[in-house]
């Protein structure tokens, strides 16, 4: 049986939530933040989970993930704002056991 | 003012299909889109990804969809207008509608069908001083590519690493005296052919690329001169007639949230029970931009949604009229323009 992990994510309000995280369903962090309803409707995961809007951007709070970024995430960044060293977009990062742990936060509104 | 029985906002996926369903039971389409093209996300965000999920096609690229919708539903003549918003709606008297968009074209409709997607797409605006002023009235910047004929014998800069920068540089490189494409990384994104045919434009002179560099701010008086632009710290200036950022496009549900209906987490509630009409009668919202219990927003949702919807607007401007179901295998598809499509009748024959 797959365990749940815990995530730390602090939302636009400045709010933190913990919150746990099924890891047998193929969800991405901006999946997750849709699902928990940390941000409005609508304003993040516009794309839909191509790396092509910046929407679902987070800074990463702790070292759990790498700040290695894809290619598709990369291109993305650079043209998105609010952009800092620890940004990653969401979509990209998958929930797995190995991200247990992880604190973010996410960036404002592109 | 232009006359139609639905006007569809969006043209979209969901709202291309309307104009088929709609004609089928003889009612006549127009479109109203802020892009300069129809296809709304399809087109714009992701014309060469591939879809999985629309039934009786294993793949289809976004693109391709778009280009069959076009051709399944060009014998009902849709009407379009394209490159506006829908600003402002008014209910008449009689319960039909005037809609009337940013740049002031009034569209009389007996029904409108918001197919509206996540909204209107709004330009991503570099941060530049100035830029208001040079955007207004032809002064040299521009957000989007609505008529090619209008830069050709032109020095273009163009700004931006992803396809949309990649493909328009390819084909204003034919049109403009000049095409400069700007970018703030050495790298591209874009489909494979894209990125390989700028290349290929770059060492026969027809594209110049400054790389990494980006467009820091204008020259001219009345309008655009020339760009200031920065590269490795030093800087150049570049004539350019105009000036095109493309940095993608971020959707804003709009002027649309202003009309009186009722709205949840970004989008139109209706009626999902019936005819995904909204809380104002003649007012429906199909596809994307709906929201009721159990709302998927998937394509194929949006179709379903729209067949439906067209048969409430048929009993709508046909008070007590019954209707009944047709195939078009059956009946076949007449359209407005006097074609029309049957299956080829089976011969009754012996065979010896």
């Amino acid at each position: 049986m797959p365990q749940d992990i815990t995530l730390k994510i602090t939302d636009r309000n400045g709010q933190t939530h913990e919150i746990q995280a099924p890891t047998d369903m193929n969800l991405n962090v901006m999946e997750v933040i849709r699902m928990y309803e940390l941000a409005e409707e609508g304003t993040v995961g516009v794309c839909g989970g191509m790396a092509m809007c910046a929407s679902c951007q987070c800074y990463v709070l702790n070292d759990v993930i790498s700040l290695e970024r894809n290619p598709d995430e990369e291109a993305m960044l650079w043209e998105a704002y609010h952009v800092k060293e620890n940004s990653r977009l969401g979509c990209q990062i998958r929930i797995t056991e190995d991200i247990d742990g992880l604190e973010l936060e996410i960036a404002p509104e592109q | 003012m232009i006359e139609t029985d639905i006007l569809i906002i969006g043209a979209g996926p969901t709202g291309l299909f309307t104009v088929f369903e709609a004609g089928l039971l003889q009612l006549k389409c127009h479109i109203i889109d802020a892009l300069p093209q129809p296809g709304g996300q399809l087109a714009e965000l992701y014309p060469k990804k591939p879809i999985f999920d629309i039934p009786g096609y294993p793949e289809v690229l976004a693109g391709d969809l778009v280009t069959n919708l076009m051709e399944q539903i060009k014998q009902f003549q849709p009407g379009f207008t394209l490159g506006q918003t829908a600003e402002t709606i008014d209910k008449l008297e009689d319960g039909t509608f005037i809609v009337t968009t940013n740049e002031g074209v009034k569209h009389h409709a007996k029904a409108v069908a918001i197919a509206g997607g996540l909204g209107t797409f709004e330009p991503r605006k570099p941060i530049l001083k100035d830029i208001e002023f040079y955007e207004k009235e032809d002064r040299g910047v521009d957000y989007f590519v609505k008529d090619p004929e209008k830069y050709r014998g032109k020095n273009i800069v163009i700004s931006g690493g992803g396809d949309s920068a990649l493909d328009w540089s390819v084909f204003l490189s034919n049109v403009a005296a000049s095409v400069t494409l700007v970018h703030r990384r050495n790298e591209f994104r874009g489909a494979l052919d894209s990125v390989e045919k700028v290349q290929e434009l770059k060492k026969s002179g027809k594209i110049k690329l400054i790389t990494p560099a980006e467009v820091i701010g204008f020259k001219g008086a009345e309008r655009i001169e020339s760009v200031d632009i920065e590269i490795n710290g030093a800087r150049m200036n570049v004539v350019a007639d105009y000036f095109i950022p493309l940095f993608g496009l971020t959707p804003k549900l709009g002027a649309i949230a202003n009309w009186g209906l009722e709205i949840e987490k970004n989008a139109i509630k209706v009626n999902n029970a019936l005819d995904y009409q909204t809380n104002i009668d003649g007012i429906y919202a199909i596809g994307d931009v709906n929201t009721y219990p159990g709302k998927l927003k998937l394509i194929l949702c949006g179709f379903h949604e729209a067949t439906l919807m067209c048969q409430s607007v048929y009993n709508r401007i046909n008070p007590g009229k019954r209707y009944v179901l047709k195939y078009t295998t059956v009946s076949g598809v007449d359209g407005f323009d006097g074609t029309r499509k049957e299956s080829e009748k089976a011969v009754v024959k012996s065979i010896e």
